[in-house]
């Protein structure tokens, strides 16, 4: 500030562009700040630490590339490698269609689109650990909602949280409750779609079908994307529902990567392959991410700057 | 499948003209141009996913209201019998929950001071100011937003714990005050790039510093922007498991709600008591619904800004 209200007095900024400068810095060091604190200065720290093994008690002992020799020799790795992977590649699918379906069908001029829209929506806020207790009671072998409607239509019940090959399922069933969150982004899209392009689409003779395929998704691709891509990070990251719902268990079944990393950080703590593993998280999900952008993005349409 | 179902639900302006199209046949074609047909399959298949997706809510509520007998009878029952109210007495009181609200609260009024202050500063930065590298530190928030924040999780807890701060309240609350949030910045930096320059010209003219602008003219213009974050933040915080979990799983007395929850699964040994956790759990939801009502129209302009315009 006093930069700006004397500037004669002090020795620099002396051009006005400077001032400027420094005060534009000035507001954003904040973010550079915590920036480097924050996020750059923890990942180096994560660097250094992949070559140490370190318990936090013990001075860290060096060990040069062991925990990359652990790693690649680690089970469990590959298995919460793979967990995570069935989760994403069936979550983010099935979510980003079913919620795109749900949005059209929501942006179709009915009534009662308000109260529709809060419906689908709420799920997607309920705090995680709340949702973890109550999917844990929902998908209850015994007593559960799940098991009581299957059985009401005549089908066996599954033990969704003890059977190896039905506890993802389950959680993935769990993830979809939210879908709601996706949908209403997909829903201020649509709604962001000017009117006239429809009936223009339409005075060509364009049917529903052709005005979906030629108008709506070519303009509501950039919001795909945008949920594909936030879809596939998230999905990276789930947490709470193995470590509340599931364990990671039955049988290593929801191991997701993110509960492997907190076990061998915060329950072993094996900070220098926990530091790894955060790694290669980042480098993983920061690849995946260019892949998508580079095969998925050139199908993005963008419109003209000026329309 | 789906395909031929979402070829209606396009538009409402096509309606008038499509339905005098079909009203002459009724092969298949047609009825997919049908309007009532659509209108009523629309709502069909909308009503349907509702009650899905409410069905749960209704599951806690009712579980919530059931002896610790009633809620093991099977097939289950939609109306308790006994309604048993008691339960939420039980579960606020078996564990401290008043205490996990007030260090909650706590935890969340700093957030909010933080956030609403930082990342408005920062935003003002890079919506209102041109400067040398501001594109490239721009990207660079960018970036953030996208990045997981759970890769730097581990090192950050090694480098709070080395300065004593495990065990309390900084690591959920310090961060925020640098930035806020790259996405609430890229959020403010959205809306303060849609005010007009001439705004802030008179005062320009007038010899103020940009701080003052910053302060006076264009902090209270944004207050539906800031309304927006502060809901976001007050959700992030209360709904927060990671944070508490790394920096206050050790000391009950400093327990959030949603640690508290957590921890009160096992709060009975032995056996889970589904009747008081559905109790506690809608305890935790009912806030965050309360203010998704309350504020609904913040939320989905949230949702405009950052989905739509990035």
């Amino acid at each position: 500030m006093a930069v700006e209200a004397q500037p004669s007095k002090l020795p620099w900024p002396r051009t006005r562009r400077a001032r400027r400068a420094l005060t534009g810095y000035m507001f954003i060091s904040p973010f550079i700040l915590g920036f480097l604190l924050f996020f750059v200065g923890p990942a180096l720290v994560a660097a250094w630490l992949t070559m140490f093994d370190w318990n936090m008690i013990r001075p860290p002992y060096f060990i040069g590339l062991g925990n990359f020799k652990k790693m690649f020799a680690d089970d469990l790795f590959y298995q919460s490698l793979k967990v995570t992977a069935y989760f994403s590649l069936v979550s983010v699918p099935v979510g980003l269609v079913l919620s795109f379906f749900l949005a059209l069908l929501m942006n179709f001029k009915t009534r009662s689109i308000a109260v529709f829209r809060t419906i689908y929506y709420l799920p997607s806020i309920v705090p995680a650990v709340a949702n973890a207790v109550l999917w844990s009671f929902i998908l209850n072998t015994e007593f559960g909602l799940l098991n009581a409607l299957l059985d009401s239509i005549g089908l066996p019940k599954i033990a969704w949280l003890q059977e190896p090959e039905w506890a993802m399922p389950a959680i993935i069933l769990m993830s979809l409750w939210a879908l709601g969150a996706t949908m209403v982004i997909y829903l201020a899209g649509l709604q962001g779609i000017p009117r006239s392009l429809y009936e223009a689409a339409e005075i060509d003779g364009a049917g529903r079908w052709a005005s979906l395929v030629n108008v709506t998704i070519p303009l509501m691709s950039p919001v795909i994307f945008f949920n594909l891509i936030i879809g596939i990070i998230g999905s990276f990251q789930i947490f709470t529902a193995g470590f509340l719902i599931t364990g990671g268990g039955p049988q290593h079944a929801t191991l997701f990567y993110v509960l492997y990393i907190y076990r061998n950080g915060l329950q072993y703590f094996d900070m220098g392959y926990a530091s790894l593993l955060a790694w290669v998280l980042f480098f993983l999900i920061f690849g995946l991410t260019l892949v998508v952008f580079k095969y998925v993005g050139r199908y993005v349409y963008y419109e003209d700057v000026g329309t | 499948m789906d395909l031929p179902r979402t070829r209606r639900t396009e538009n409402g302006a096509t309606s008038n003209r499509t339905l005098m199209s079909a009203s002459t046949g009724t092969t298949a074609t047609q009825l997919l141009d049908n309007e009532r047909f659509w209108r009523i399959f629309v709502w069909t298949v909308l009503l349907a996913g509702a009650c899905v997706m409410f069905l749960p809510f209704l599951w806690l509520l009712s579980s919530s209201l059931k002896t610790e007998l009633s809620i093991f009878r099977y097939p289950p029952e939609w109306i308790p019998d006994p309604i048993q109210f008691s339960n939420y007495v039980d579960a606020w009181t078996t564990r401290p929950f008043a205490l996990y609200v007030r260090n909650t609260i706590v935890i969340l009024l700093l957030n909010e001071v933080a956030v609403l202050v930082s990342a408005s500063f920062c935003a003002y930065g890079f919506a209102r100011i041109d400067f040398p590298g501001r594109n490239v530190w721009f990207a660079v928030l960018l970036a953030t937003v996208m990045l997981p924040g759970i890769v730097t999780m581990i090192p950050q807890f090694v480098i709070f714990s080395r300065i004593g701060w495990v065990n309390t309240i900084l690591p959920l609350t310090v961060p925020f005050f640098f930035g806020g949030g790259a996405f609430n910045i890229f959020l403010l930096r959205q809306f303060f790039r849609t005010l007009p320059a001439e705004l802030a010209d008179a005062a320009y003219i007038d010899g103020a510093s940009e701080i003052t602008i910053y302060w006076r003219i264009m902090l209270p213009l944004a207050k539906p922007a800031l309304a927006t974050i502060a809901i976001f933040t007050f959700i992030g915080t209360w709904n927060d498991f990671m944070g508490p979990l790394l920096y206050l799983a050790k000391d009950p007395n400093k327990f959030t709600v949603a640690l508290g929850l957590a921890m009160f699964r096992t709060a009975f040994a032995g056996r889970t008591r589904w009747d008081l956790l559905m109790a506690a759990s809608t305890m935790m939801i009912v806030p965050v619904i309360f203010v998704f009502f309350v504020a609904q129209r913040y939320f989905i302009q949230g949702i405009a800004i950052s989905g739509l315009k990035g």
